[in-house]
């Protein structure tokens, strides 16, 4: 029987793992990467605390994230695409359009 | 027939349309003919509404056409009443309106404003008819005022010339100020007896207090002034001779001017409630009467001698009223239009006959004479009409004027019946001067017209020879034997019996009694010497203007030049107009030359003065506006745009910079959360 903490452990160690990822990485498909591990690690602390109470409520929340996910991914690439598509850059230093 | 009474104002009113609207396109010189038309037809059922009151069954009759006002307890209907005084009113009318078409289809042929003046002249048949018609006192009104615009009108017919349009205001104004009292006697008349229907007034007029019917009384007598002529606002006849000449004949002797009569007449029986008002009706028409007759002996203008003439004789019309004798008064209206129209039509046909003599020479009679051999038809017809006017029996004035006389005397008011005497010496003197002037003599025409002199057409002679007959038998028939004549009996349902009312101690009531119960005359010795007398002053009238002005011609210009003032006073006509000028007209110009500086100055002023006020108020407001509240706004936003700029730079525009603060945020608030 693994004990909470080291869900919860490993699940900080990743989520800060997607947070470095966000905010330090420039290119784009590694920043949607890094919100997926950030996401994920959510999931694992979910599935945790579903685990450590007894309660599946947890689970269900765990994959109604993983569907978002799914669709947040999707959106992203999209997004990712056609930005290509324009000005062929990835690098997100390089789309500062909202200056002011 | 009576039932068609609403018929006599409809043909003229047909008329007004036909010639109003496509008079100067399509009829033109058919106007004429279709408005004398349209008179004749109005006569036609004139005289079957007549034949059937005099040999019917009489009375009164109510035609109710349609409710014309109605609010709260005030209503008046447009109706129409047939009765003795309407009926003889409307024969009048009616009679001498055809005959006045009929001459002016000849006298004003070729004029320019052809359809235009038989457009006026049936517009004033119809506006007298409704006078005439009217049940009720606000319809006569309408027709009062419908007959002065008329008469504006045809005065100033000839508008192009000053004097005619001068004349045509003078008129509308003077008429005005009658109008006015008119006005506030009808308003008297509502509120003492509540109604403005005659017969419904008449019911409860016994009930009046003598101050309330003296009040009507008086004031309905200003508007008859106005429009009848009388002193003292008799001064715009004279000069409403500037219209054309059947107009002066129709309008400004025989009809309009007599409406006055007529409503001081329909009016009688509150009259005989205020003794007081008919005691100044007396004095006032007796005063006219040798006012103006004195007046009318020394002009030389033949259309003014008839002008004054007509002034003169409405005094004695107004001088049989005030003594009572109300049958007399419409006696006298209707033998006058018949000989006064006869003669103001023969002077139109000797105007005619002149028409080619210069301008100012057309009218003046010392530019005359001998005219008698030229045109017989018109000198015989004139002077049966002036035979008629001087009272000579056995023709029309003699008898009315007669009653007219003999009723002052008999109920004791002894002045007037001298004035009056006076007056009808005055009357016989001027006629036949005129007459002497014009027809007699040797010629004065100038040369050049004098080819050109012609009996006048016949549609302008027959109606003198109808009317001709008229002063003839018009007298006779109705008025034998005197005071005790069929038109007395007729009329007396409609005029007021002395003994109406609780008055009866009243001493004025006293005498309308008397005169009312005098149904076969006077009688005695006094009235035959009355009469006796009238005839002298007639003949005596006559004769004198026969030994002046064609046995001993040097007579009147010695006289002159003898009495030069009295001669320059009277052909001056006592400088009433220029009385007037001066005490009246100047004052209410100077009067508005004030108040017009007071408008300009004070008025004008003041408005100015509060948009200057407003101006520079407005200055300083603007200034406020401009520096306070623009300051204020445009500080707001300078202060905003200075810190947008410095915060401006937040905006990178790389997300994970904003991530980073939030993130840094979340961090800050948890800590805080944590370490507290």
């Amino acid at each position: 029987m693994v004990p909470l903490s080291h869900y919860l452990a490993l699940g900080a160690v990743v989520f800060v793992i997607g947070a470095a990822g966000v905010l330090m990485r420039r290119n784009a498909i590694i920043i949607l990467m890094s919100i997926e591990l950030m996401l994920n690690a959510v999931n694992i602390t979910l599935v945790g605390f579903s685990r450590q109470w007894g309660d599946l409520t947890g689970q269900v929340l765990a994959i109604f994230v993983i569907t978002v996910a799914a669709a947040e991914a999707a959106v992203g690439l999209a997004i990712l695409i056609s930005l290509n598509r324009d000005r062929s850059v990835l690098n997100v230093d390089e789309v500062n359009l909202l200056k002011w | 027939m009576i039932k068609l009474a609403w018929l006599i104002p409809l043909f003229p009113a047909l008329g007004v349309v036909i010639n109003g609207f496509f008079g100067s396109r399509y009829t033109r010189d058919k106007a004429g003919h279709i408005a004398a038309l349209m008179a004749g037809l109005s006569f036609l059922v004139v005289l079957g509404i007549a034949f059937e009151m005099i040999f019917g069954s009489g009375g009164k009759h109510t035609i109710h056409l349609w409710d014309w006002i109605s609010a709260g307890k005030f209503s008046v209907s447009v109706a129409f009443l047939i009765d003795p005084l309407s009926t003889i009113m409307l024969l009048v009318v009616s009679g001498v309106g055809f005959l006045v078409h009929v001459y002016s289809v000849g006298y004003l042929h070729g004029d320019p404003g052809y359809p235009r003046f038989f457009t006026y002249l049936n517009l004033f048949m119809l506006s007298m008819f409704l006078l005439v018609l009217g049940d009720n006192y606000l319809l006569m009104f309408v027709g009062w005022e419908g007959v002065g615009l008329c008469s504006y009108l045809l005065i100033g017919f000839w508008y192009e010339k000053q004097s005619a349009s001068d004349a045509g205001k003078k008129a509308f104004i003077v008429n005005r100020i009658g109008d006015a009292g008119f006005l506030l006697g009808m308003f008297m008349i509502w509120v003492l007896t509540g109604s403005l229907t005659y017969l419904e007034v008449f019911h409860v007029a016994p009930n009046i207090t003598e101050a309330g019917a003296t009040a009507i009384g008086l004031l309905l007598f200003i508007g008859a002034a106005g429009k009848s002529a009388q002193i003292p606002l008799y001064v715009w006849l004279p000069d409403a001779m500037e219209g054309p000449t059947p107009v002066s004949a129709l309008i400004h002797a025989a009809t309009m001017v007599t409406a006055g009569v007529y409503m001081v007449a329909r009016t009688s029986p509150i009259y005989v409630m205020g003794p007081g008002a008919l005691e100044v009706i007396a004095l006032v028409g007796a005063v006219t009467a040798i006012f103006a007759a004195s007046i009318g002996l020394v002009q030389n203008d033949i259309k003014r001698v008839l002008a004054y003439s007509t002034v003169s004789q409405l005094g004695f019309m107004f001088m049989a009223l005030g003594v009572g004798a109300f049958g007399a008064g419409i006696f006298h209206l209707m033998t006058h239009a018949f000989f006064k129209g006869l003669l103001f039509l023969g002077s139109g046909s000797v105007i005619h006959a002149l028409h080619h003599a210069p301008e100012d020479q057309q009218q003046d009679m010392r530019y005359m004479g001998g005219l008698r051999s030229k045109m017989p038809i018109t000198y015989w017809t004139f002077v049966i009409g002036a035979v008629a006017i001087a009272g000579v029996p056995p023709l029309a004035g003699f008898w009315s004027k007669d009653e007219i006389l003999a009723n002052a005397f008999f109920t004791g008011h002894h002045f007037v019946w001298v004035l009056g005497s006076v007056a009808a010496l005055m009357t016989a003197f001027y006629m036949f001067r005129l007459i002497f002037m014009t027809f007699h003599g040797e010629m004065r025409v100038d040369h050049h017209a004098r080819e050109y002199i012609h009996e006048s057409p016949y549609s302008m002679t027959v109606p003198l020879m109808i009317l001709a007959v008229l002063s003839v038998v018009g007298g006779i028939i109705p008025g034998f034997p005197p005071e005790g004549g069929w038109i007395h009996t007729f009329l007396a349902p409609s005029l007021a019996k002395g003994s109406a009312g609780g008055h009866a101690a009243n001493e004025a009531v006293q005498f309308v009694r008397v005169s009312a119960k005098s149904g076969g005359g006077h009688g005695g010795p006094a009235a035959v010497i009355l009469i006796i007398l009238a005839i002298a002053i007639a003949v005596g009238g006559i004769a004198l203007a026969w030994f002046m002005y064609l046995k001993n011609t040097a007579v009147p210009d010695g006289l002159a030049s003898r009495f030069p003032g009295l001669h320059r006073l009277l052909l001056n006509k006592y400088y009433i107009d220029e009385i007037y000028q001066a005490c009246i007209v100047k004052p209410i110009y100077r009067l508005m030359g004030s108040l017009w500086s007071f408008d300009a100055n004070v008025v004008d002023g003041s408005v100015n003065g509060s948009s200057l006020i407003t101006l520079v108020s407005s200055r300083f407001s603007g200034i406020f506006d401009l520096k306070t509240v623009d300051g204020a706004v445009n500080g707001v936003a300078s202060v905003t745009k200075f810190f947008s700029q410095v915060f401006k730079f937040i905006q990178s525009g790389m997300v994970q910079n904003y991530l980073f603060v939030m993130l840094l945020g979340v961090f800050m608030m948890l800590s805080a959360y944590l370490f507290r």
